[in-house]
């Protein structure tokens, strides 16, 4: 009697094997994100194709926005987008510069280091209509009944600062929306810091620098460009953050050179206009919002990770 | 030998306000979070809050039954087309993306993830909700899992890259082909990772307001069909926060706090399944 053999002889190979079916699911799944790319790119570009051949580059300068008339414009939107994300990028940068220092260098307060830590994370993950809801019934009169007449006693010589202070516009969206980059802000510019060599650092203070001049002269010159892609990427987030801004900037069409005034913002028109757009130009219009929205975060986005690449990339060289 | 006093001076300066930019960072949290708790917790406690569909506007009462069962429904179903296919494309990431194929991938996943929410609202309303020329909650399911897919892509790829080459090599070397070392070895080693960026995922998605406002759009009545327009919690807080009847507005911090649980919820369970796997 013959034995069994132990390994099955397999003389005929199959005709296809598991390992060519398998990478050909794993390539077919990334063709899959491929398309979605692409079907990403149609599904903006042509519902707004109307308003883009009616107004073709001349959107960005109009500041007409009137559905009547049938009349487009981009400015008045492009205005209050800037103007939001620049007052939030000049609340959270030193804000969020100073407590990364704090959680990557600091030995003091160790304690406290781990929970606060913690407790930043967490703000990147409270749902943003959560934070509007909290800017829309306690901040807004906050700022209207506190801090906006502060402002206007002290600097209100300033054309910043003129006007009636509702609560609503500029100025609040801007802090909401620092509030919201911070997280981010902070993360990134900790990890940045953080990858400084530390022979660098111990270098600077053997030579009899103190913590102040180290971070002056050593640390903030090495993590410059890790940094400015941590503001680049916290600048994407403002550009695009929507429902919060809309609860708080007042949702009106006009350029003003008071922060306390109503404004607009790319994302807002959208959320707030999409549902009663009525025909193809007045649709066409907020798809093309969308799509220079898009265009404008993709920029700064790629733009921050090229430059956090070549801090990381430094970063490996010289430790 | 001592420093000249303005350097030291200048030292204690900055310490000092370096502890005070973590302060003033971490003081918004609290504060947001006490706000919540305060206000949506007496709503949260209202009996019908979890029964009941909301009444209309002005009647006191209701609840937001409506909206619980349309965030999961519509988180789910996302989940369901996200998850398989952002585990697979990590597994070609990771496996198969030492080229420039997986650099292509890696770069459109990149820009999804910056992309504004907004922009994945569009893409739903674009695709789904003009074609079939009515809101539904599936189009809203649809524009959730571009937007999670690469938080799951990427979480994939790294709990993957993470496994010791050592295990894949002992695999083929007991004569088992690659997709069975990939399938029964290396996403099995890697699987507390892999789990944790979907609930991840999932939480960032429940979030979600601005993908939801024109494709799901809301709905007062409960509605289990996903082809037809659904209720969300983050659309009852953004919509019950705009309309001027106090009843609505408590509902709407109500339903916050529930957003906020369900959010952190998802969080721990996720860090308590990677610390469970990791044992």
């Amino acid at each position: 009697m013959v034995p069994t053999p132990l390994v099955a002889a397999s003389h005929q190979r199959p005709l296809v094997s598991g390992d060519r079916v398998f990478s050909v699911i794993a390539y077919g799944a990334a063709a899959l994100i491929m398309l979605i790319a692409v079907i990403f790119i149609i599904a903006l570009f042509i519902p707004a194709l109307p308003a883009i051949t009616k107004f073709g580059l001349g959107f960005f300068t109009s500041r007409t926005w009137d559905p009547v008339r049938n009349q487009f414009g981009a400015l008045t939107a492009i205005y209050g987008t800037l103007v939001t994300s620049a007052i939030a990028l000049l609340i959270a940068f030193p804000i969020g510069l100073g407590a990364a220092l704090f959680l990557a260098e600091d030995a003091r307060l160790s304690l406290v280091r781990g929970p606060l830590s913690f407790l930043i994370e967490l703000l990147a993950g409270i749902p943003s209509v959560v934070i509007g809801l909290w800017a829309f019934f306690i901040l807004t009169p906050l700022m209207r009944d506190k801090v906006d007449p502060f402002l206007q006693h002290t600097v209100g010589f300033l054309a910043l600062f003129k006007g009636t202070p509702t609560g609503y516009g500029f100025l609040t969206a801007g802090l909401v929306l620092a509030i919201m980059v911070l997280p981010i802000m902070i993360a990134l510019s900790r990890d940045v810091i953080r990858a400084v060599p530390r022979e660098l650092r111990e270098a600077s203070l053997a030579l009899g620098a103190t913590n102040a001049e180290t971070i002056w002269s050593v640390i903030l010159p090495y993590a410059r460009v890790g940094i400015t892609g941590a503001v680049l990427l916290s600048l994407g987030r403002a550009l695009g953050e929507t429902i919060a801004v809309t609860m708080v900037i007042g949702n009106t069409m006009q350029i003003s050179a008071s922060l306390f005034a109503s404004g607009y913002t790319l994302p807002s028109v959208i959320a707030n206009e999409f549902t009663e757009a009525t025909g193809n130009v007045y649709l066409g219009s907020l798809f093309y919002l969308g799509v220079v929205l898009v265009l404008i975060t993709i920029v700064v986005n790629v733009l921050a990770r090229l430059l956090i690449w070549r801090f990381s990339g430094s970063a490996r060289a010289s430790a | 030998m001592s420093l000249p006093f303005v350097r030291i001076l200048l030292d204690r300066v900055v310490g000092a306000l370096v502890v005070l930019c973590v302060m003033v960072a971490a003081i918004p949290v609290l504060v947001l979070f006490l706000f919540v708790i305060i206000k949506g917790l007496p709503g949260i406690l209202t009996p019908g809050f979890f029964t009941q569909s909301p009444h209309p506007q002005g009647v006191p009462g209701g609840g937001v039954l409506n909206a619980i069962i349309g965030t999961l429904e519509i988180v789910g179903i996302g989940s369901l087309l996200a998850v398989p296919v952002g585990v697979l494309i990590g597994i070609f990431l990771s496996e198969y993306g030492r080229n420039q194929v997986g650099d292509t991938v890696r770069f459109i996943s990149d820009v999804l993830t910056g992309l504004p929410s907004i922009a994945f609202g569009i893409f739903g309303y674009s695709v789904v909700v003009l074609t079939t020329h009515h809101f539904s909650a599936l189009s809203a399911s649809i524009a959730l899992a571009v937007l999670m897919l690469p938080v799951i892509l990427r979480a994939t790829e790294t709990a993957l890259l993470l496994v010791p080459n050592a295990l894949r090599e002992a695999g083929l070397a007991l004569g088992a082909p690659r997709w069975r070392v990939t399938l029964e070895i290396v996403v099995p080693a890697a699987l507390g990772g892999i789990v944790t960026g979907a609930l991840l995922a999932m939480a960032r998605a429940a979030g979600e307001t601005a993908p939801l406002l024109f494709t799901a759009f809301g709905n007062d009545i409960v509605q289990t069909n996903p082809l037809q327009p659904m209720g969300a919690l983050a659309l009852t807080v953004f919509r019950n926060a705009l309309v001027p009847y106090p009843n609505l507005q408590d509902q709407a911090w109500a339903a916050a706090l529930l957003l906020v649980i369900l959010v952190a919820a998802t969080n721990i369970l996720a860090r308590v399944y990677v610390r469970r796997i990791q044992r």
